[in-house]
């Protein structure tokens, strides 16, 4: 039967996309090396999901719950401080 | 067209940097991109495909326009990934409208908010795919240029309707495969140019229009942050590559997008009061092979073909940085 919904039970409903997991898409994933980290920050600009934290001085890292291993982060890092490696489940 | 000096952005940089070091090593763009709110607007979660140009374009803008907007889509990949009820990724108020009319309503919007009396704190802000901006919203964004509401535009190009899976927009390449413009034995793909956009636009004579790519983050924010400022419609065209439709592997998407600029497929400028200036150009101009053979919706072409782009781009480098 049809039922008619109220605005509110339609709001009540909405959240953030957050609770949606997108780590699951993943097959690599980014490695940081804080060695040869310079600070420049272009992983965290460039990447689309922006899983990637920044924690203090010249220390990233990644939030593997959203990070969809596209390997922006490590094909954009300068000094290559980022690897992708394959993720065994 | 003038060459632009007082942007800060990653493109100068490159500039100044004497010593040879990779664009994002230079002490000038570290610093600048210290300056950039770490707020996200956007949040995690969303459905675009991994390495998606276009949901850095979003990310992007709405950190460099902040939370005091409304923000208003028609149908397009942005839309179906950032809304799958009951979830959003947006931190800001959000309408979704039909495919044609995202500047009709960004239109109301505005108006409402004059009405209102909040115009002066909260800004308009509608962001349209290529094919909700080309070809199918292209009546109502110029209704509300030639109108001169006070909405920005943003369009992301991704040169297709990746959406419905990649039929040809008129924003499409020549040259490129798509579904509907298949490469084979009697047709090498699309076989009209792409339609320029931002140019249409600026013939309204609105105050501010530019194009920005995803691969330089400084400029294009800058951009949005000019055209927000800007009493009246403002226009922003940006590239944003899309990996299933493009063909290329999603982590090099900014390395696309950064070659698209190098081999002049793109062109960086801005259009303000009727005043061009270019605000990025290459050092070294890439032969368009290189941007070309690195996608699959460009592998089929023949030698001819290539010279034919190549030669189109040439005639267009000389007209803009040349003249």
């Amino acid at each position: 039967m049809f039922k008619a919904l109220r605005l509110e039970e339609i709001y009540e409903k909405m959240v953030s996309s957050e609770e949606y997991k997108t780590g699951g898409w993943r097959t690599f994933k980014p490695v940081f090396d804080k060695e040869k980290c310079i600070d420049c920050g272009s992983c965290w600009i460039y990447c689309p999901e922006n899983s990637i934290i920044k924690k203090g001085k010249a220390d990233y890292d990644v939030d593997l719950e959203f990070c969809k291993g596209c390997g922006i982060c490590a094909n954009e890092c300068p000094t290559e401080a980022i690897k992708m490696v394959l993720e065994e489940k | 067209m003038e060459v632009a000096a007082d942007i800060p952005s990653y493109v100068k940089c490159r500039k100044v940097c004497k010593a040879k070091l990779s664009a994002n090593r230079c002490f000038k763009f570290r610093k600048l991109l210290k300056k950039v709110s770490e707020e996200e607007l956007f949040s995690k979660g969303h459905r675009a495909c991994s390495g998606c140009g276009a949901a850095l374009a979003l990310r992007l803008a709405l950190k460099a326009a902040g939370k005091n907007v409304i923000v208003v889509q028609p149908t397009g990949c942005m839309e179906v990934v950032s809304t799958p009820y009951p979830e959003t990724s947006w931190k800001v108020p959000y309408i979704h409208v039909a495919f044609e009319n995202a500047a009709a309503v960004a239109s109301g919007v505005e108006a409402a908010l004059k009405a209102l009396g909040k115009k002066d704190r909260v800004k308009v802000l509608a962001i349209g795919g290529d094919g909700g901006t080309v070809d199918i919203g292209f009546q109502a964004l110029s209704g509300m240029l030639e109108r001169g509401h006070d909405v920005v535009y943003i369009c992301y190009d991704n040169e297709a309707y990746m959406n419905t899976g990649v039929q040809r927009s008129g924003s499409t390449p020549l040259g490129a495969a798509t579904t509907t413009s298949p490469a084979g034995k009697v047709s090498f793909g699309e076989d009209r140019p792409k339609k320029d956009m931002p140019r249409i636009v600026a013939a309204h004579n609105i105050p501010y229009v530019a194009t920005a790519s995803v691969a330089f983050p400084l400029d294009y924010m800058e951009k949005v942050r000019k055209a927000l400022e800007v009493k009246g419609p403002a226009y922003i065209h940006v590239l944003a590559p899309c990996p299933p439709g493009w063909g290329y592997d999603s982590a090099k998407t900014i390395e696309l997008a950064r070659l698209a600029v190098d081999t002049g497929m793109w062109i960086l400028y801005e259009i303000e009061n009727g005043k061009e200036r270019i605000t990025y150009k290459p050092t070294v101009k890439k032969p368009v092979e290189e941007y070309l053979r690195a996608q699959k919706r460009f592998r089929h072409l023949s030698k001819d073909i290539i010279q034919r782009i190549q030669e189109e781009i040439d005639k267009r480098w000389k007209e803009i940085f040349e003249s």
